[in-house]
């Protein structure tokens, strides 16, 4: 046998005589402090998710209420004498469906205005003896509206009882209502960001403290700084990611769950109340995106903030060098 | 290879506790680093290491001028330093064999390429049949040795090695000098910090005797 083939036997011969467990991470798996950040990343980002949440549902219902208001107009027929109702109101529909941009007008018949004027004047009145004004609902195309104006000339010519309510008052209050409820959403939503960023910063750094005789070792062995970042920024980000994933995941999943229990029990008292409370849970595509964003943020925050306190502790530890007034007597 | 000139070091405003220190390391030397406690051998085996800075005087450390290496390229002159520290500093989540292999895992060595001279080495130092042991079972003298091994699988340059037996018994102490100065033979410069004179009258090697500060060399 030759020398080299000798040589390279032997090396085969010791290694199978010892057995050696896979090579442990260089960072240890989740310690007591990683335990912690991943339950403090948990919560935050859970309580970020539901904020967030919070938030987008709160804007696409004002959303909605803006464009219900702005969709419709509604013309009202006071009752005169000598007037022929019914005949008036077919008028004005008529009008108001030659006119460009009306999608559709229907009049409110009269049992549906019985039915409005319950809650005042109780069941059972002769409308006959009031003077009850009756109402057309136009719908209307948002994206190419009529000419207002024109519909109310045609109309004070045509029947002069009839009165046109755009809702422009009710829309521009419920408009400034919407933007000023989504205005504080966003503001509540930005401290809730900055409290989550801290606590992973601080958490993060917390954790890390407990680590520093690692970066230390690591440093004298000869490791370059960038190697013991990137080693500690793998662990730190596996942390982050399965904390906001949970903490995230948890949020996602209630909003879903809320959503299939409103649906599924409607017309009871107590959904009733809740949506009358709250709206409806139903979480759109953007929101859980939103979500899934927030744990990638979250993620990406912990490992950065991992990278950056690796780096400070190493420069510290050469600070120490560069100043012996700092390191300890030996 | 190390050449101090001048060298005096002081801990905040207190008093100098390395004073004109001048001296060299040569290639291949071996000496010993002597002296009462409190002397300041830790201190200038820190010197030796890179990891304090003198507050006067000038260190040339492979013929570069440590006060003007930038902070990014000390890893890079570190790995030619082996060094035992006096606590050992072991990592308590890696097994002896991954204590020893870490400075070649951390320079991107592949496992397979290192792996037999690991447990040859573990071996020599009389640590074979603890190799897939954690740190906190092992007895301090075996904590040593895992130091040492550590400090010696990458073949240094130099080793720094910081009362080396001083946890170990004589027999194994005679060991370990006999593993340092094969070492020695085989090129690396080797300064053992002890106040050991066993140890010391067993190799007919230079003694640095540090006494309140002041280096005396006896060749």
């Amino acid at each position: 046998m030759t020398e080299p083939a000798a040589r390279t036997s032997d090396n085969q011969k010791r290694e199978r005589l010892v057995t050696l467990r896979p090579m442990a991470p260089i960072v240890p798996p989740v310690n007591v402090s990683g335990h912690a950040l991943m339950v403090v990343i948990a919560i935050m980002s859970f309580l970020c998710a539901m904020t967030l949440g919070a938030v987008t549902m709160v804007q696409e219902k004002a959303e909605t209420w803006q464009g219900d208001v702005s969709r419709e107009i509604t013309i009202q027929v006071k009752p005169d004498d000598g007037l022929d109702m019914e005949a008036a109101l077919t008028e004005v529909r008529n009008i108001v469906l030659a006119f460009p941009g009306t999608l559709t007008a229907d009049i409110v018949d009269r049992a549906s205005t019985a039915r409005l004027l319950e809650p005042w004047l109780g069941e059972g009145f002769d409308m006959d003896e009031l003077p009850v004004p009756r109402l057309v609902i136009v719908t209307i195309d948002e994206t190419a509206p009529p000419d207002f104006a024109a519909i109310r000339q045609n109309l004070a010519d045509n029947v002069p009882a009839a009165a046109l309510d755009d809702h422009r008052a009710w829309a521009d209050r419920l408009i400034s209502m919407a933007r000023i409820t989504v205005l504080i959403g966003v503001g509540i939503l930005t401290l809730m960001f900055a409290t989550t960023m801290l606590t992973v910063i601080f958490a993060t750094r917390g954790a890390m403290a407990g680590n520093r005789h690692i970066v230390e070792v690591l440093h004298f062995v000869g490791a370059e700084t960038s190697f013991i970042a990137s080693e500690f920024q793998k662990r730190f980000l596996l942390i982050g990611l399965k904390g906001a994933a949970f903490g995230g995941g948890v949020a996602a999943l209630g909003f879903l769950l809320l959503g299939a229990w409103q649906s599924n029990s409607m017309a009871t008292a107590l959904n009733d109340q809740v949506t009358a409370l709250f709206g409806r849970f139903t979480l759109s595509s953007a929101g859980y995106f939103g979500i899934v964003g927030i744990v990638v943020l979250i993620s990406a925050m912990t490992a950065v903030t991992t990278r950056l306190t690796v780096t400070r502790t190493i420069r510290e530890i050469d600070r120490e060098r560069a100043d012996p007034s700092l390191a300890e007597i030996g | 290879m190390i050449h101090f000139e001048n060298v005096g070091l002081r801990y905040g405003m207190g008093p100098e506790v390395l004073r004109d220190l001048t001296f060299d390391i040569p290639k291949g030397s071996f000496q010993f680093l002597t002296g009462p406690s409190g002397a300041g051998k830790t201190t200038l085996m820190r010197l030796l290491f890179m990891s304090l800075k003198p507050t006067r005087g000038l260190i040339r450390m492979f013929d570069r001028d440590i006060s003007v290496i930038p902070g990014e390229e000390l890893p890079l002159l570190r790995r030619r330093i082996g060094i035992v520290f006096q606590d050992f500093r072991l990592l308590d989540h890696m097994t002896t064999y991954e204590n020893v292999s870490l400075p070649l895992r951390v320079r991107g060595k592949d496992e397979a390429s290192y792996r037999s001279d690991v447990i040859e080495l573990l071996k020599w130092v009389g640590l074979g049949e603890r190799i897939n042991v954690l740190p906190p079972v092992l007895s301090g003298g075996e904590k040593q040795r895992v130091a040492i091994a550590r400090a010696l699988i990458d073949q240094p340059e130099v080793l720094l090695a910081d009362e080396p037996t001083g946890n170990v018994d004589p027999p194994m102490a005679k060991r370990l000098l006999n593993l340092f100065t094969e070492l020695n033979r085989l090129g690396t410069a080797v300064v053992i910090a002890t106040h050991d004179l066993t140890l010391m009258d067993r190799v007919n090697a230079r003694r640095m005797i540090l006494t309140e500060g002041r280096l005396d060399i006896h060749d």
